[in-house]
């Protein structure tokens, strides 16, 4: 499989990363070279194989529905680019 | 007077118990080491002189009243991927400028829990991506090593190519670093040290930035195998915060060292002798495997069918994790926010900005596979083709073999600004070809050095081992250690 300019443009957009028409166009290229990479993958015999979803054998932990952290508004929003009374502070969304 | 930068950390330990430095001079030794060559070499990103003083008159107050724990006024260079509170942490990312968290990740933690003292922070490749350091904000990292007769500078390997260089050239005492595809692994063979990756959940991932969830790991990069223990003994742990911790006590992995190999069975894989392989990468893969037998250990040939797959099938699963993790970086909560003229434009033209080139190639393949209509023929396929991989090294193990020994890189050290690499991105991806498969199987991996190449160079030998047995790899790496000698860089900066 290989992609096209447009396919690219598309992705970017779902990736939230605005692209130039000269990026997209690099990027194009570049994705296809990976892709023809990975395109191997296809030769290999997977029937009856699951697909993997941990390396180590082990059941997730879990633990009681409890409050264990908090009261650290401050601390969270320490490190935003623009925030206001503990909130972060983003362009208006809704008019 | 010893030059104390060049302790290595078991060496300095017994001096700093028997009071023979402080810990304050032995950290004035390497903030001065830093200052001098790190305009050289660019293997920091933040030096924290005050924090560190301050460490060491505390760790020289507690060596004083007889107390201290393992690593007790020890310097050490951190990775900018674990968070340190109140000091820089980016990933060396530009989307990360000026974020300095209010937490400690737990791995530097239960490093300064058992008394270690901070240097600084090291470069990288932006998020981990890389296998040379060259994708970093900051710019390249310098590897400590030239070829004879040259003045060439040369790659560090990556991503952790601040940790190898800062530990090569005598920067910080150890560092800690990450490895998802050979991050730890490539750059020790690179620059002539010791790194070990160990078992996917023996290291907390709380607090490390992440890259590939499934794959990312921590470990230690230190001038030898028995600092490699100390440092690992110290930052592995279990730790609630992290879902995939492993619930096992960690071992004395430093008791490990010196005992015997003799009856360990060693696999050879067929499958890592690759075409274009340079014979000198061969002669040493021999030279280990006849250092180990001359030990005892019995040598087997082996095979792993599906190593071939292990690193196209990476590129799948890394950059899809990648993808969904990094989607936190939005211009909101932390670091780099650009205006845009709505909240989508003002989420796009940061990240745009914020990221670099390797970065952004990785978030759109990742965003590719996992999209409608691909997931199935990409992503599916490639976790199948994971599960074969690690049934691979199950059956050899199912077979007898204690540990797999291979080349580490399929070269040594190559040039900064390489024309062949930044033209194909997939041939700097297979410079990870023989420690991938490891990451896709979850187990642990150690890169020793074994010998010079012709040019004076230095190149590593890799050990892969069963789940957790990160002593077989610490008592086997030690073999050839001793075979082979410790090997430093000649000083030129």
């Amino acid at each position: 499989m290989s992609v096209d300019i447009d396919t690219v443009k598309r992705v970017a957009r779902l990736a939230r990363i605005a692209v130039t028409e000269e990026e997209a166009g690099r990027m194009t290229g570049e994705l296809n070279t990976i892709l023809g990479f990975v395109e191997q993958l296809g030769e290999v015999n997977v029937e009856g194989v699951e697909p993997m979803t941990s390396v180590i054998p082990m059941a997730m932990r879990k633990r009681q529905d409890g409050v264990t952290d908090g009261g650290k508004a401050a601390d969270i929003v320490a490190n935003a680019p623009a925030t206001e009374d503990n909130f972060f502070l983003v362009p208006k969304v809704v008019e | 007077m010893t030059n104390l930068t060049h302790l290595t950390i078991a060496e300095a330990r017994k001096k700093l118990r028997a009071k023979e430095i402080s810990a304050l001079e032995l950290t004035d030794a390497y903030l001065g080491a830093i200052d001098a060559a790190n305009e050289t070499f660019n293997a920091y990103v933040a030096v924290t002189h005050d924090k560190a003083r301050e460490m060491a008159k505390a760790s020289d107050a507690r060596l004083a009243g007889g107390q201290g724990g393992e690593l007790e006024g020890i310097p050490l260079g951190i990775k900018d991927l674990f968070a340190t509170e109140g000091v820089h942490t980016q990933a060396a990312s530009h989307v990360l400028d000026g974020f300095k968290p209010r937490y400690e990740s737990t791995v530097t933690a239960n490093l300064w829990a058992d008394g270690a003292v901070m240097l600084g922070k090291l470069n990288m490749d932006e998020f981990a991506m890389g296998s040379s350091n060259e994708t970093s904000y900051y710019g390249p990292v310098k590897n400590p090593w030239r070829a004879r007769g040259s003045n060439v500078d040369l790659v560090p390997g990556g991503s952790s190519g601040g940790s190898a260089a800062a530990v090569s050239a005598f920067l910080c005492a150890g560092a800690t670093a990450t490895d998802t595809g050979g991050s730890i692994r490539q750059p020790a063979a690179f620059t002539g040290t010791v790194g070990i990756k160990p078992t996917y959940g023996r290291c907390s991932r709380w607090g490390t930035v992440a890259f590939a969830s499934s794959l990312d790991q921590a470990g230690p990069i230190t001038r030898d195998v028995r600092d490699a223990a100390i440092m690992l003994k110290s930052m592995a742990s279990v730790d609630l915060k992290d879902t995939t911790s492993v619930d096992l006590p960690v071992p004395d992995y430093e008791a490990a060292l010196g005992q015997s190999v003799k009856g360990m069975k060693i696999g050879i894989p067929k499958e890592y002798r690759i075409d274009g392989m340079p014979d000198e990468i061969e002669a040493l893969w021999q030279k280990g495997i006849a250092w180990l037998k001359d030990a005892g250990a019995q040598i087997v040939d082996i095979s792993l069918p599906h190593t071939k797959y292990a690193l196209p099938a990476y590129y799948i699963v890394a950059p899809a994790e990648a993808s969904s993790n990094l989607a936190r970086y939005d211009g909101v909560r932390y670091g780099l926010r650009v205006p845009g003229k709505d909240i989508i434009d003002m989420y796009e033209k940061t990240r745009a900005e914020g990221f670099g080139r390797e970065v952004k190639r990785r978030i759109m393949i990742g965003t590719y596979v996992l999209s409608a209509g691909y997931y199935d023929a990409y992503y599916v396929q490639a976790q199948k083709v994971r599960t074969l991989i690690k049934k691979d090294f199950e059956d050899v193990f199912a077979d007898g073999v204690d540990a797999i020994l291979t080349p580490a890189t399929p070269s040594a050290a190559f040039g900064i600004a390489d024309q062949d690499m930044a033209a194909d991105p997939v041939k700097m991806y297979l410079n990870d070809i023989f420690t991938v498969t490891v990451n896709m199987a979850g187990l642990p991996g150690i890169a020793v050095p074994a010998g010079l190449d012709g040019k004076g160079l230095p190149l590593g030998l890799q050990l892969i081992g069963r789940p957790f047995e990160e002593e077989t790899l610490f008592r086997a790496s030690h073999v050839i250690e001793q075979a082979a000698g410790r090997f430093q860089p000649e000083k030129w900066w």
